[in-house]
Formats: C-alpha cells, sequence, structure tokens
C-alpha cells in the first residue's frame, strides 16, 4: 500500500513539474469555459420560448448533460496524453531499473503509475466542475445525475488510462505510445457508433464492449450495476495486461 | 555472500553470459572486468534480479535471484551503467524516495539521507534540480541511492565511465572508503581501474569467465610468470590429491598450486610459477618420478594475455567512440 502511493506520489509530482499538466488543465478549463457559455446562451434564449410555450426546461437535461458528453469525447484526446509517458519514458531513461531492482512488486508499479494518471485525469475534469459550480450557485440543478455523470466519466477514464498504461509498457518511444493509445482509443469510440443502429448478434457484442458505450447511462443520470461492473473489470484486465507485460519485459528484453 | 554457479543468460540470437561461476566473499572489493559486449552488464542485472537467468542460480546473502527476489533487492544497492536518475526532481527529494521505495521506514529516512549526502559530498546540491547536475555530481547521486539503504552488496556497473580524470580520483576514493562497509562487485573495460580499486578480479570475454584471480596474482602472471594446467592419473586406483599437491608444491619455481577438478582417477591442477621461472620440465619430472602418469600438460597463462591486449588496446577506441 505505502508502496503504490509512493509511486503515485512520485508521477503527480513529476506530471506537474513540466508544464504539459498545466497547459492541459488549461486548454480544458477554456474548451469548457467555451461549452458552456455556448449552452447557457442557447438554454437562456430556449428557456424564453419555452415559457412562451409554458413548457418545462431543465438546466439538467440542457446544460450539464451535453457539456459532460462532450467531455467523455474530449476524453479520447487527453488519455494519450496522460499516459503515454508513464513506462516508456523509464525504459528510455533507464529509471525502470531502479523500480524494478527494488524491492516493491511490479503490480505496486503499475497501480501506483495508474492512480497518478487518474488523479492527474480527475484535475482536468474538476476544470469543468467549475462551471457546473456556478450552475448551482444559481439555479437548483439536480445534484444525483450530476455525480452519476461524473462517476461515469472518471470509470471509463479508469479504463482508458489502464489502456494506455498498457500500452506504454510496450516501446521505450513516448510518441508511438501515445499514438498508439489514441488509435486505440479512436477505434473503440467509432466501434460504439458503427454498430449503434446495426442490431446483428456479432454488433451487439461489439457495441457491448465498446467502452463508450456504457457512459451513456450514466450521462443520462442512470446509475446501472451492470455498467459499473463492465467498467471496473475492464480496468481490472488491463491492468492484468500490464502486469504480464511487464514480465514479458524481464524476460525478452 | 554472493554464489553464482552455471549462470547463463540467452538473449533471442545471442548467448550474452555463458555458464559462469564465481563466488565473492563478505567485504571483498571485486573487478568485473571485460571488453565491451562481454556480459558484465547482463551478469549484474541477473544478480539484482532485473532479468532472470536461462540457466544456472545466482545466490546472495543466501537468497536466491528467482526464488526470493524480494529478500535479494533489500541487500542490493545497484547502480546502473546510465545513472537512473529523474532530471525533475531535487537531489533531496530524489534520495528521500529511493530510501523510501528501497524500504527505509519513515522515521530514519531524513537521517539516512542527510548521511549519504555527506558521504557522497552532495551537501552543495542538495536542494538542485538533478537536470541541471555535471556528470560527475550525476553519477554521485547514482552511487548516493545505491548506498542509501545500507545493502550488504553493492553492484556498480562501470561507475567511472564517461568522467574526466579529476572526477574519476574522486570517485575511486569514495570507492575505497565505502569498501569496508559493503561487499562491491564493480565491472570495468580499463585493466588499470581494477588495479586502481579491486582485491579480486573476475574476468570475462564473450560471455565467458577466462580467470579469476587476487589482483596481484593476475599482476605477477602478466609480469612473464608461467600458468600450468596439468592433469595427473595413477597407474593404480585413485591418486590422493593431497599429496599431489604437496608434491608439486615443492617443485622448485612453484608459487601456486590450485587444485580444478577431479573425474574419476584422474586430478586437474593449475600451477603457477614464481615470475620468470620456468617449471614445465621439473613439474613434469615431479609427477613421473612419484609414479603418477602425467596426462596433460599445457601453458594457460596465453588466453589471458590475449585478453588482455585486447583490453589495452580497446580501451582508447571505446573512450573516444562513445557517447
Ligand atoms: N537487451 C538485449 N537484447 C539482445 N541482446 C543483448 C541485450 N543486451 C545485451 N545484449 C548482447 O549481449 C552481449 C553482452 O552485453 P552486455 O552484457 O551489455 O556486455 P557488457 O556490459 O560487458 O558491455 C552483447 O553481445 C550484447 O549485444
Ligand atoms: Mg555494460
Amino acid at each position: 500500500m505505502r508502496n503504490i502511493f509512493l509511486i503515485c506520489k512520485k508521477e503527480l509530482k513529476s506530471y506537474f513539474a513540466s508544464p504539459i499538466a498545466y497547459a492541459v488543465m488549461a486548454l480544458f478549463a477554456l474548451i469548457f469555459g467555451w461549452l458552456f457559455s455556448g449552452y447557457t446562451h442557447y438554454f437562456a434564449q430556449r428557456g424564453m420560448e419555452a415559457m412562451m410555450q409554458q413548457q418545462p426546461v431543465n438546466v439538467n437535461e440542457s446544460i450539464i448533460r451535453p457539456m459532460l458528453g462532450f467531455a467523455s469525447t474530449i476524453a479520447l484526446f487527453l488519455i494519450p496524453m496522460i499516459t503515454m509517458r508513464l513506462f516508456a519514458e523509464e525504459k528510455k531513461s533507464g529509471t525502470i531499473e531502479l523500480l524494478m531492482t527494488s524491492p516493491i512488486r511490479d503490480i505496486e508499479i503499475i497501480l501506483g503509475k495508474w492512480l497518478g494518471s487518474l488523479l492527474l485525469y480527475i484535475c482536468v475534469l474538476l476544470m469543468s466542475a467549475l462551471n457546473v459550480a456556478l450552475l448551482f450557485a444559481w439555479g437548483k440543478p439536480d445534484l444525483k445525475p450530476v455525480l452519476v455523470a461524473y462517476l461515469g466519466l472518471i470509470l471509463q477514464g479508469g479504463c482508458l488510462l489502464a489502456i494506455g498504461t498498457l500500452i506504454s509498457t510496450m516501446t521505450k518511444n513516448q510518441i508511438i505510445a501515445g499514438g498508439v493509445t489514441f488509435f486505440v482509443c479512436l477505434l473503440l469510440w467509432m466501434l460504439s457508433i458503427a454498430t449503434a443502429f446495426d442490431t446483428s448478434v456479432t454488433a451487439q457484442v461489439l457495441n457491448y464492449c465498446s467502452i463508450v458505450t456504457h457512459i451513456e447511462n450514466f450521462n443520462k443520470g442512470v446509475l446501472d450495476s451492470k455498467d459499473v461492473i463492465f467498467y471496473l473489470s475492464m480496468i481490472f484486465l488491463a491492468l492484468f495486461l500490464t502486469s504480464r507485460s511487464m514480465e514479458s519485459l524481464r524476460w525478452r528484453s | 555472500m554472493i554464489k553464482v554457479q552455471g549462470l547463463t543468460k540467452r538473449y533471442a540470437r545471442t548467448v550474452a553470459v555463458d555458464d559462469i561461476s564465481f563466488e565473492v566473499e563478505k567485504g571483498q572489493i571485486v573487478g568485473f572486468l571485460g571488453p565491451n559486449g562481454a556480459g558484465k552488464t547482463t551478469t549484474m542485472r541477473v544478480l539484482t534480479c532485473f532479468l532472470p537467468p536461462t540457466a544456472g542460480t545466482a545466490n546472495i546473502c543466501g537468497f536466491d535471484v528467482l526464488e526470493n527476489p524480494m529478500e535479494v533487492k533489500k541487500r542490493i544497492g545497484y547502480l546502473p551503467e546510465t545513472p537512473p536518475l529523474y532530471p525533475e526532481m531535487e537531489v533531496n527529494e530524489y534520495l528521500t524516495f529511493v530510501g523510501q521505495i528501497k524500504g527505509i521506514p519513515g522515521a530514519d529516512i531524513d537521517k539516512r539521507v542527510a548521511e549519504v549526502i555527506g558521504r557522497c559530498a552532495l551537501g552543495d546540491v542538495r536542494a538542485k534540480l538533478i537536470g541541471k547536475l555535471s556528470k560527475g555530481f550525476r553519477q554521485r547521486v547514482g552511487i548516493a541511492q545505491a548506498i542509501i539503504h545500507n545493502p550488504d552488496v553493492l553492484i556498480l556497473d562501470e561507475p567511472t565511465s564517461g568522467l574526466d580524470p579529476k572526477q574519476i580520483i574522486e570517485i575511486r576514493e569514495l570507492l575505497k572508503a565505502l569498501a569496508g562497509e559493503h561487499t562491491i562487485i564493480l565491472s570495468t573495460h580499463i585493466l588499470s581501474e581494477v588495479e586502481q580499486s579491486c582485491e579480486r578480479v573476475i574476468i570475462i570475454s564473450q560471455g565467458k569467465l577466462v580467470a579469476q584471480d587476487s589482483v596481484v596474482n593476475l599482476t605477477n602472471r602478466l609480469r612473464g610468470a608461467e600458468a600450468v594446467s596439468l592433469e595427473v592419473e595413477a597407474t593404480e586406483g585413485k591418486p590422493d590429491p593431497t599429496e599431489v599437491q604437496g608434491r608439486l608444491e615443492q617443485v622448485a619455481g612453484v608459487s601456486r598450486v590450485m587444485m580444478k577438478d577431479s573425474k574419476g582417477g584422474r586430478l586437474t591442477f593449475e600451477v603457477e610459477s614464481l615470475q620468470g621461472r620456468h617449471i614445465r620440465a621439473d613439474l613434469a619430472r615431479s609427477v613421473v618420478n612419484s609414479g603418477w602418469n602425467l596426462s596433460e600438460l599445457r601453458a594457460v597463462g596465453l588466453s589471458l594475455e590475449d585478453i588482455f591486449l585486447q583490453l589495452t588496446t580497446a580501451e582508447p577506441k571505446q573512450e573516444g567512440g562513445q557517447k
């Protein structure tokens, strides 16, 4: 436990030692700010019309949900940037020899690194929470669906980060690690789009396997244990494969 | 302290280490000498549990590297060929991190960090970013991280390579000071390095162990002493090893007799002469006069000289060509 925490702390420190973490966070604050102002503006217009037609309007439905839905798409671009260095950098600089000859277990290294990347990802998500907090200050949106949506984002992020961690163990080259991770994320994302309206069995299975499909319920504010279990088992699987990959690093190299 | 038996490491195509056996006693400082590509780094990586051996065993402080890697790792300090440093960390912070993952209890960390900073003369740079340090300082930070948990065994891979002469002297001094407390293996491809810092030397070339001896004996051999391998057989039954050894030691000009092997009724010895003495004829006569058969007699010094030649000629080229 102590070792996981140590590695995690080290990862977070080195993220924040470089300007990249701040740049990414600033970029996302900007994107979310822009989306937020766009949606609120639209909402205000629609609100007027709706009031005239005496229809109910909902902040959750018309601002928070589309905004967080967009966040899950942005994650596809964000994840490779976060995970590409995790192992590739240590392999390149040789510090992996320090970690692997220290009395800590491989799985502790892996969990520490993954946790570090997840915390950074959560920090980035918090940039969007600033905007959401504004809505709570001035309006009365429902809290529960917002929390569920964030939980979904974190689970999906954890899943993609685990895949990125796995890919980072396979190369010394950060750019390759990042590129392949982006490609895999993109593939998963497209898979869910391509199979969404196809009813054949294979398409449904593929659709089920797509990591992006399971975010939809969360985004609607529906907490389904099936989705949670799916994400948790995908995280487990990817991290397990990472430990196998590290093991083979020993035997191959 | 360190016991290696039949160690073999094969990569996809190359056999990097081929059936090496040696032992290192507690408190010794041993030089691992060989030209580039000899398999020094590979052997060290097996000893530190970074790579598993393909065959054979390595035992450190009574723990096997495959069966009990955690225990081995706790007792080993390792400086790889390139020091494993995080450029974005400060020296203090880095040593604290390494101390923590080496399992030093939280209460003792600050004390240990201060101690190694003192030993490695890092006081002036303790709050500097590692990325901003000079090569000599980085090497010292590398040594500091290797000794932070006060390990029984120190394994240093080419600790002086790429440094300028002044830095080399500083590192040598540091190693000498450390020698009392730790068992040290250091690798190098430079002969004079071993003469300077080590008590014993293990020479490998192309993955094979060529010689292991005290530095004094080796320099003797180099200066024209003769080394002879001979096989003795009894005409009937088995010769008594101590008796044979005793007879050989009495031959004029012999400085040392080592028993190498006994297979069936056959004993193999390695005999060394004093400087400038030729002992082969006398050895043969002595064996035959004692009523034994001499089944083989050959000089073994030659291959060693070849290696030294390779080492001494390869040195300037590598220094200039690499990095
Ligand atoms: N990761 C590796 N994969 C394949 N071959 C390797 C690897 N590392 C070293 N070798 C080969 O093993 C041999 C020994 O290398 P090494 O142990 O680094 O020698 P030294 O440290 O004595 O210079 C060399 O022929 C080298 O090419
Ligand atoms: Mg080497």
